[in-house]
């Protein structure tokens, strides 16, 4: 079909535009054309998941939403965008200043970066490596730094209270959310994103690896600060956590990272577990965003759904339920994986 | 690597919550000593939204008042109109016409459904429920809707006159509240849906913040609080006024005295308040609504104290005549004052996220609490 592939005809006729120049500047020309579509694809997203996430919860709640500025409200995100580059920017007295304006440029890089390894589509990836689920939640949690960076240095108690759980929260819930896709990668035998996607072609992991699945849900809300995990932000106790301080672009970075990172992790969890870019009829990509949309839809209704979990509720959660439950899977996929082989091929 | 001498140092450090913070309803202030998450001392400071109230009575007549009592707790202005003007009534001996009685029992109970909407509302926002905030609310603009078209205003009423009420109900009243009433089972059941039974909600509130009944009788806590601790005292019940002897109704208690306890009490107080203004509904008498005062209002020498249970404890005026046109002293025994006293005992040593949660199942109204 022409649709199925109009993105990697872009990508080759780019390539034939550079073709006979040297190569580095074929990988450069390259390197630019990803990353400006990631970069545009991660703006859009975010400038629409902001109005999605409002219309949505005013359909939980029921309310209507934004309704002003365009038609149904459509252009209200711009609105925000715009309004928000125009406030004052504000260094506090007092705060450690270049850790100050650096925490929010370093949390936004590795927030567009974990785009790199997701295959959009058939063919459509923009760095295959041969680890790619590995650099997918190392990029990721570097996140916490950046969280830290920002709560210690705006030199504020709230601050930094937030940035004590963030720290206490993403290192924690890092280690369910890695076993829970160790059993995925056992069934893939690979680490590389492509080749999980592509073993998904007849069964999708949800239903092989339900448990995975669910845990992998839980750890990620917690791990994107969303949902009932949202205590970084903790705006009833601590107002905004890390980012009590920080105003207009400086805030909005903040803002747009957490919307990136909702992405990437619905993204990673439609390539590991519902089945990637597969499905008949229509093109890949748009049965991957399908996919996409369908995860952050129910990351959004949880979100709006269940109150802020208690912070020893969410240790206690994570070490003594969450934990173990991924251990034991792992050890059931890895039986399971024996008793198929011994019954399909006639041994261990 | 080098060894570490000695244990590792942490320090407590002070964190002021508030005058401006969205969970401190208002302007209260809590200074909090924090052992990293851990609430070890609180303190409360109050007075942000002092505005002398009591002294202001001083130069004002007893009918110039009534307005400033709306300002007290501005969440049930009706009951603190009710309050006031039942003192100055049972000092001067005023009979207050049958459908005028009636009519404050209606509005009062009104009142209270209305201000633990609110409580309600706010406490599972302060549990991060955000969408549990929106049933709640969406009732109680029904019932300040209701007030609108009988006074003309929505919280700040001045509705209760001394030996009556302002106005009579307009015709479109008794329907518009009778569909109220009967959409009220379905908003407590959809409350239940929505967040009473949440696992993380009940977590969240179960057992934090328990107050028993010996420290709530020490601390003079009163009102849906004490309630909610075990003691079935309502001063409807244990000592009438009005016409609140007439009427049939429960005093819900419940046993526990932590947060989830007095979330819940204050559902259960709805369907009571309810169960009485159906009954005030069926027999509403015809009649007068005020009563033959005099022109000018004074007041025979001495002191004069009453209180009623307003809807977030006892609330209590204390008048202090001279004979004049003026009162002499006033004295507000406010019960959000009192209760917000209970507040260091119950959340000390808690979590910050549980200071936060007590806090807002206790209730406060800072206009009752500052005056």
């Amino acid at each position: 079909m022409a649709i199925e592939g109009i993105f990697t005809a872009i990508i080759e006729f780019c390539q034939g535009l550079l073709a006979g120049t040297p190569s580095w500047l074929q990988t450069l020309g390259l390197g630019v054309l990803y990353l400006v579509g990631v970069l545009a694809f991660v703006f859009l997203n975010v400038l629409y998941l902001i109005y999605l996430e409002r219309k949505l919860s005013a359909y939980v709640q029921e309310r209507i939403g934004p309704n002003r500025f365009g038609p149904h409200g459509l252009l209200q995100s711009i609105a925000d965008a715009v309004k928000i580059l125009g406030k004052e920017d504000i260094t506090p007295r007092g705060a450690d200043k270049w850790v100050y304006i650096i925490a929010p440029i370093v949390i936004f890089i590795p927030a567009t970066m974990l785009y790199a390894v997701i295959p959009f589509g058939k063919d459509l990836i923009a760095a295959d490596l041969n680890i790619g689920v590995f650099y997918f939640l190392a990029v990721a949690s570097t996140t916490t730094i950046a969280i830290l960076m920002g709560g210690w240095s705006s030199n504020n108690k709230y601050s930094l209270l937030g940035a004590m759980r963030a720290v206490a929260q993403i290192i924690s819930y890092e280690i369910p959310l890695a076993f829970s896709i160790v059993g995925v990668v056992m069934l893939a035998g690979s680490l590389q994103t492509s080749q999980i996607v592509a073993a998904q072609e007849g069964t999708w992991n949800i239903v092989l690896q339900p448990l995975a699945f669910i845990i992998f849900f839980i750890a990620a809300n917690a791990e994107i600060n969303r949902g009932p995990f949202d205590l970084v932000e903790g705006e009833q106790e601590i107002v905004a956590g890390p980012y009590v301080d920080y105003t207009a672009m400086r805030f909005g970075m903040f803002y747009l990272s957490e919307y990136a990172n909702l992405l990437s992790m619905s993204a990673l969890a439609v390539t590991l577990f519902l089945g990637g870019w597969h499905g008949p009829w229509l093109p890949s990509w748009l049965w991957f965003f399908i996919k996409l949309y369908i995860m952050i839809y129910i990351f959004m209704w949880v979100r709006w759904t269940f109150p802020r979990i208690r912070i020893d509720h969410l240790m206690g959660f994570n070490w003594k339920v969450l934990l173990p439950l991924s251990l034991a899977n792992i050890l059931v996929t890895g039986v399971g994986i024996k008793i198929y082989q011994l019954i399909t091929i006639g041994r261990w | 690597m080098a060894e570490v001498k000695g244990e590792l140092q942490t320090q407590e450090f002070e964190l002021n919550m508030g005058p401006q913070h969205p969970s401190t309803h208002g302007v209260y202030r809590a200074r909090l000593t924090l052992d990293g998450e851990k609430v070890v001392k609180v303190e409360n400071i109050i007075g942000y939204l002092h505005r002398g109230i009591e002294k202001l009575a001083e130069d004002r007549t007893y009918t110039q008042f009534i307005p400033y009592t709306d300002r007290l707790d501005y969440l049930s202005g009706m009951l603190n109109n009710l309050g006031y003007v039942q003192t100055v009534e049972k000092a001067l001996g005023i009979e207050v016409p049958e459908r005028a009685e009636y009519l404050r029992v209606i509005m009062a109970e009104l009142s209270r459904m209305a201000s633990h909407m609110v409580a309600i509302a706010s406490f599972v926002l302060d549990v991060s429920g955000w969408t549990a905030w929106f049933p709640p609310f969406r009732e109680r603009e029904r019932i300040l809707d209701l007030f609108e078209m009988t006074c003309g205003s929505r919280m700040t009423v001045s509705y209760m006159r001394i030996g009556g009420v302002a106005a009579d109900i307009p015709p479109e009243f008794l329907p518009a509240l009778k569909s109220l009433l009967d959409d009220l089972p379905q908003f407590i059941e959809q409350m239940h849906a929505l967040i009473s039974g949440n696992e993380i909600f009940i977590g969240r509130c179960k057992g934090v913040g328990k107050l028993d009944i010996e420290t709530a009788l020490a601390y003079g806590v009163t009102g849906p609080n004490l309630r909610a601790s075990g003691l079935p005292f309502d001063l409807r019940k244990a000592q009438p006024y009005g016409c609140y002897d007439r009427f049939e109704f429960d005093i819900p208690v419940l046993t526990n005295g932590d947060s989830y306890d007095r979330y819940l009490i204050r559902l259960l107080e709805i369907e009571q308040s309810a169960r009485i203004i159906r009954q005030a509904m069926e027999s509403l008498p015809d009649g007068e609504i005020m009563a033959k005062v005099p022109r000018v209002i004074k007041l025979p020498p001495g002191d004069y104290y009453h209180q009623i249970e307003a809807s977030k404890g006892i609330l209590g005026f204390y008048l202090v005549s001279d004979g004049g046109t003026k009162p002499y002293r006033l004295h507000i025994h406010s019960p959000s004052f009192v209760n917000l006293g209970a507040i260091p005992k119950l959340t000390e040593g808690s979590l910050i996220q549980d200071f936060v949660v007590t806090f807002a199942s206790i209730d406060i109204v800072l206009g009752d609490v500052d005056r």
